[in-house]
């Protein structure tokens, strides 16, 4: 768990978090959105004491961040940013190995551990261990990025726009995989970025800060339904609100017995999805599949209840 | 191979034949001189002439590199920050001293020979080294040196795991001019009776022997290109092992 308690932080005169308070609870997804300027990188940063409050205080499972040396609480940190920040002369197996060697792992261990998680971001360590960063695709520097900063087991993973630098196509898979990780080894994730879409798939909770200051904590649903002021509507988008509520549930959850015509759509796909494809293919009802068999259908009326705030 | 390099080691081999065994290029240089002077510099061996001219080099040039280098660590870093415009002026003086001047100046307190020698290069050679340090520690990928602290890397960790590994190419830049540069200004040295390759030189002057300067001249010259070719090449190798193929040596 991790508690920001009114932390503040200015250079001189400019504040550039003020009294900002949450608590992130533990093995969730917290995303802090905001423009740039907001404050979300600043107060990323204090987390890991990369920056140090002006004020107030964070407190990591109890205890308070700044009784340890900051060197010692990084490591117990994860840290992802964009542009991924691996060291060009290094090796990748190098690069991820960086954390457990400044703890003192020993050989083997580190080793191992270099090779599960190049696995894991599906990296054929035979073939990737030894390369240098620059040999790397975009795509496959931000996941050794991730690996890196993944490598000693932290509880905690701080990410700031991991992302950006990618391409949509790649930043989709990505992101399915860091929520695949995230679920495996139930990470508390802190993940700045200034893409609202980015921030409702990713977060349980949704910090949205502007100017500095935090204008609310909720969960997506309560992001989307009730924006607590208009900067946070307007962040979402009025037009989108519809859809991007539906994005948020899976079809798993709404499925009734039955079956309709045409193909079917899988259960894990978002009601978001079944909407297009109700539309495109100008059906009323979309068979529903689980594992290649048909276990009942999803209607369009249904999707469209789904669709306005409960 | 590529022709380049044949053509610097030819040079080499020519260089150190002529420093072994000078008698052998009597003919050539014999048609530079005039009513029977000496074609080959008869006042002692070129060999040592040229150790004791690079030995003189590469001591001053590793004093400056020592300092230059440590300077520049510490004026990158938050508490020496303050020291950074001051270090620059010391490091530009020392450059814009003229190293005659120095010479002149250092003779009365250190005395003829090589000590003065010694000085003049080390105050010459710093600003280059210094200079280059400086870009290579400040120049470095924003990203990188964010994730180097958000890993957990002490001040001591960063310096020697991140900083200076990514920024030695640069550095050697810089101890390449420094030492090219001198290279040529020890040869004045011997104006204060350092030993050093400005003997043939000065000696081919004052008995206007044209051999005898061409002699000089050609060592010192082709020790230069020598040694510079091969500190670039490093820099090169280096770049390309820290995968840094595209930051330029200033």
């Amino acid at each position: 768990m991790i508690e920001i308690d009114a932390i503040t932080k200015s250079y001189d005169q400019t504040v550039v978090v003020d009294h900002v308070t949450l608590t992130i609870e533990p093995s969730s997804v917290c995303a802090v959105v905001g423009t740039s300027g907001s404050g979300k990188t600043t107060l990323l940063r204090m987390i890991n004491r990369l920056v140090e409050p002006t004020s107030g205080a964070i407190r990591i499972d109890g205890e308070d961040t700044r009784n340890t040396h900051a060197y010692e609480l990084r490591r117990k940190i994860g840290y992802a940013i964009q542009g991924h920040g691996l060291f060009p002369h290094r090796s990748v197996g190098q690069n991820i190995a960086t954390v457990p060697k400044l703890l003192g792992w020993d050989k083997d261990k580190t080793r191992a551990r270099v090779t599960e998680l190049l696995e894991l971001f599906q990296l054929d360590p035979a073939q990737f261990r030894d390369r240098l960063p620059r040999e790397l695709s975009g795509g496959q520097q931000q996941r050794v990025g991730v690996a890196r900063a993944l490598a000693a087991k932290p509880n905690i993973l701080l990410m700031d726009e991991p992302f950006g630098a990618l391409d949509p196509v790649i930043r989709s898979k990505a992101q399915e995989d860091l929520l695949t990780i995230q679920r495996q080894f139930e990470t508390t994730i802190v993940l700045v970025t200034h893409d609202m879409e980015e921030a409702i798939h990713l977060g349980d909770k949704i910090a949205v800060m502007d100017e500095g200051k935090l204008l609310q904590f909720a969960s997506p649903q309560q992001i989307i339904s009730k924006p607590a002021t208009p900067f946070v509507a307007e962040l979402i988008g009025t037009g989108e609100r519809p859809f991007k509520l539906l994005s948020l549930a899976r079809v798993g959850k709404f499925v009734e017995p039955g079956s309709a015509e045409g193909d079917p759509i899988d259960i894990s796909a978002t009601l978001r999805d079944a909407y297009a494809e109700l539309l495109w293919s100008g059906r009323a009802a979309l068979p529903v599949s689980e594992k290649g068999q048909v276990i009942g259908k999803i209607t369009l009326d249904q999707l469209s209840s789904h669709a306005r705030p409960q | 191979m590529r022709p380049g390099i044949i053509v610097r080691l030819i040079a080499f081999a020519v260089l150190l034949t002529f420093l072994i065994a000078p008698d052998l290029f009597e003919p050539f240089f014999g048609m530079l001189t005039k009513n029977g002077q000496p074609a080959i510099y008869n006042q002692g061996s070129l060999l040592d002439l040229t150790l004791n001219h690079l030995a003189i080099v590469f001591a001053a040039t590793f004093a400056a590199t020592l300092i230059a280098v440590s300077l520049a660590i510490l004026v990158t870093r938050p508490f020496g920050v303050e020291f950074l415009p001051l270090s620059r002026s010391l490091a530009n003086i020392g450059q814009t001293f003229p190293p005659v001047a120095v010479l002149a100046l250092a003779v009365p307190v250190l005395g003829f020979g090589t000590a003065p020698t010694l000085v003049a290069l080390f105050l010459y050679g710093l600003l280059p080294i210094f200079e280059n340090t400086l870009t290579g520690l400040v120049n470095l990928p924003g990203t990188v040196a964010e994730a180097a602290k958000g890993v957990g890397m002490t001040w001591a960790q960063r310096l020697f795991k991140i900083e200076l590994p990514l920024a030695l190419p640069v550095i050697l830049a810089g101890v390449r001019l420094s030492t090219v540069i001198s290279l040529a200004t020890a040869t004045i040295g011997s104006t204060v009776a350092a030993r050093t390759l400005g003997e043939v030189i000065i000696a081919g002057l004052t008995s206007n022997n044209t051999a005898f300067v061409l002699q000089g001249g050609l060592i010192v010259g082709v020790l230069a290109v020598l040694i510079y070719d091969s500190l670039a090449a490093l820099e090169r190798w280096l770049m390309a092992r820290t995968g840094q193929a595209k930051r330029a040596a200033a």
